[in-house]
């Protein structure tokens, strides 16, 4: 079937399917994922494939079950575990950033950690200000993490099929409104063509959503979707934008963000994480470390959450986390 | 659960080594951060000298490690704390590369990655940490690694009074109760975190009442005893390999040293450790032992025995290398 689509939610269930019938020691454990599927479907299926063995519902014990997936990594098991929303990762910090991330460093090199840990992020369904963060900028501060962020269905199972073969912790979070969720609305271009055989999808390789010439838009997870939508209407006016999915932010893929950079000359950051301190800054320092060979024809432009909790009503929350208008607006004044 | 004579003597020798060890590294972690050796002004400078950073001995806490590891094999599993030399001893590793990690000398456990409240080794399948309580989860999850292995492998994790506040506590032990896992938790009553005490921490007497509300079996060691606690072990690690649970003990133990060196101490009472040495346990298990036909002579080779390898591990530390700067960016992607 080669037109065959699946929602973001199928793709990533299939993934970790097809890995865990390659490989015995792949499990999944964590809230709701099996009985439920996981809340926002990524484990959909898999405890009546492999049975409640290998698919294990935790209780509400952050701390105990993700310690537990690094314990029984360095025993040599590859657990996939799910941490239910990103912003729950206050109850269980430290077994991810003191212990996943640094064990192997700190053991120089003897203990590998082939952990996969999942979460879901993103707003823009009002679930407020503990519901709705991204925060991957987080974890990809912290050394010793992979961090994948994917757009669509199509590279979240190649992504994560990599993800489950890594010797390192890798987290890889799933936006909530392009998951293609029956109960939420979601952006048509996140469910897409998944082949049914396995493949892989390289980190630190980032995606040329489209190409253009007048300015690189950087952006990553749902922002894609909108910076899309927002391109569209931006070459009606001769705009000729190129976005650029990262896909992974640990590592990142530096140099298809300069070579845009140099041939376009502008550089505008969309994300749905917070602005200071974040990802928009980094990719703005990556491109002022290599000013020797990227001029630029305008100042740097960013776009994010403008540090403030996400607010619960509807027109806050639209107005805090950047729409598909707001870039067409960055991006016009940026070519003025 | 009766220690065998071979047993005994194992654990006279191993608390031999940890006490020698630890005895060693007093004198040892205290060259170079006196005056004159340091800045004008310092009476003391922890970042000075051949074993920089914080230093936690566990002289006196010998029982618990050696009795709990007497029952365990190289399959079995271990989380330490951030004092954790005498677990690493009594599971069996090499005192060369454990004393050299402490150095920072790339022949350390870690290639002097970790230091010594981070030690790690595949081969005796143990690891440790610096942050209180973090552990057990970890513990639990060799433990779920070995039941789903079909192996009859245990882990055992150790962690303080202290921690036994600690959510991360609560959480793995309903964690290993609902799954049935072969964890046995084994809490180090030294009665002091850092300065607290138990009485002013702890709402009950007794942290191994605490498996009542996990529905597990909890038992208290009251004397920081080698034979009691391979007794009480003993039993918990057979209940475990036999696929019949987690287990929580608590035992009864005494800290001689400060919290890490160079702690004041003041909030201990004059004289309490003194009072305490004076019923040490590797007395008791000399007297034991030697009651029960060890003769002066076997005594003393026993002594010399652990006394000359301590020598030759602080030897092997001090002679070896530092890693090169390029380690740095060594076993972790950039």
């Amino acid at each position: 079937m080669a037109d065959r689509e699946l929602t973001m939610a199928a793709a990533i269930s299939e993934a970790i399917a097809q890995e865990m019938e390659n490989d015995e020691k792949v499990f999944v454990m964590g809230e709701d994922v099996a009985k439920y599927g996981g809340i926002f479907g990524a484990t959909g299926g898999l405890l009546d494939k492999f049975g409640a063995e290998r698919v294990m519902d935790t209780p509400i014990s952050e701390t105990a079950f993700i310690g537990a997936a690094t314990g029984a990594a360095a025993e040599g098991m590859r657990p996939i575990v799910e941490l239910m929303f990103v912003d729950f990762f206050g109850v269980c910090m430290d077994q991810i950033y003191n212990h996943m991330a640094k064990n192997t460093y700190m053991s120089g090199g003897n203990v590998n950690l082939p952990v996969v840990l999942t979460t879901a992020i993103g707003g823009g369904y009002n679930d407020a200000a503990q519901h709705s963060q991204c925060l991957y900028s987080i974890f990809a501060h912290i050394p010793g993490l992979k961090i994948v962020v994917p757009s669509n269905a199509y590279d979240a199972k190649g992504l994560m099929i990599q993800a489950i073969r890594d010797d390192n912790p890798v987290m890889y979070f799933f936006h909530k409104g392009i998951m293609g969720l029956p109960w939420m609305a979601y952006f048509t271009g996140s469910t897409n063509h998944v082949p049914e055989e396995s493949y892989t999808i390289p980190f630190g390789q980032a995606k040329i959503v489209q190409e253009g010439t007048d300015v690189t838009l950087v952006t990553l997870s749902q922002m894609v979707h909108k910076s899309t939508a927002a391109a569209e209407k931006l070459a009606q006016d001769g705009i000729s934008v190129e976005i650029i999915d990262l896909r992974t932010l640990v590592p990142l893929d530096k140099d298809t963000v300069l070579n845009s950079v140099r041939k376009t000359g502008r550089l505008c950051i969309a994300d749905e994480d917070y602005l200071s301190f974040g990802l928009s800054g980094e990719i703005a320092a990556l491109v002022a470390e290599n000013f020797d060979s990227v001029k630029l024809n305008s100042p740097v432009k960013r776009l994010a959450v403008p540090d403030v909790p996400i607010p619960y009503s509807r027109p806050l929350e639209q107005t805090v986390i950047p729409q598909v208008e707001h870039i067409e607006s960055i991006v016009r004044q940026m070519m003025n | 659960m009766e220690p065998t004579k071979e047993h005994l003597l194992w654990m006279y020798e191993q608390m031999l080594v940890i006490r020698n060890f630890e005895e060693t590294m007093v004198n040892v972690y205290l060259e170079g951060k006196l005056p004159p050796d340091i800045q004008d002004g310092l009476a003391f400078d922890i970042g000075s000298g051949l074993v920089p950073g914080e230093m936690h001995l566990a002289a006196g806490q010998e029982p618990v490690a050696v009795g709990s590891c007497v029952h365990l094999t190289d399959n079995d599993t271990i989380t330490g704390t951030h004092r954790p030399h005498h677990f690493a001893i009594a599971k069996g590793i090499s005192l060369n590369p454990l004393a050299a990690e402490m150095f920072g000398k790339v022949t350390g456990l870690g290639r002097g990655k970790g230091g010594h409240m981070h030690l790690f080794s595949l081969d005796k399948k143990f690891g440790c940490s610096g942050i209180v309580g973090a552990g057990m989860p970890q513990a639990c999850g060799a433990a779920l690694a070995a039941k789903k292995q079909g192996k009859d492998w245990v882990a055992v994790t150790f962690f303080g009074e202290g921690a036994a506040n600690q959510g991360s506590f609560h959480e793995s032990l309903n964690l290993a109760a609902i799954w049935n896992l072969p964890v046995i938790f084994i809490c180090e009553d030294n009665k002091y975190a850092i300065s607290v005490t138990r009485d002013e921490s702890t709402a009950i007497a007794n942290n191994a009442d605490r498996a009542v509300g996990y529905g597990i079996p909890g038992v208290r060691v009251e004397n920081n005893d080698a034979v009691e606690v391979y007794d009480v072990v003993g039993e918990a690690v057979a209940r475990a390999r036999r696929g019949a649970g987690p287990s929580l003990i608590e035992v009864n133990t005494d800290r001689y040293l400060g919290h890490f060196q160079g702690d004041a101490e003041a909030y201990r009472p004059e004289n309490e450790v003194n009072s305490l040495r004076e019923n040490d346990p590797i007395d008791r298990l000399q007297q034991q032992l030697k009651d029960g036909g060890m003769s002066d002579e076997e005594d003393n080779q026993i002594k010399e025995r652990t006394k000359a390898a301590v020598q030759e591990a602080y030897t092997f530390a001090r002679e070896s290398a530092y890693p090169d700067a390029s380690e740095a960016s060594l076993h972790v992607f950039v």
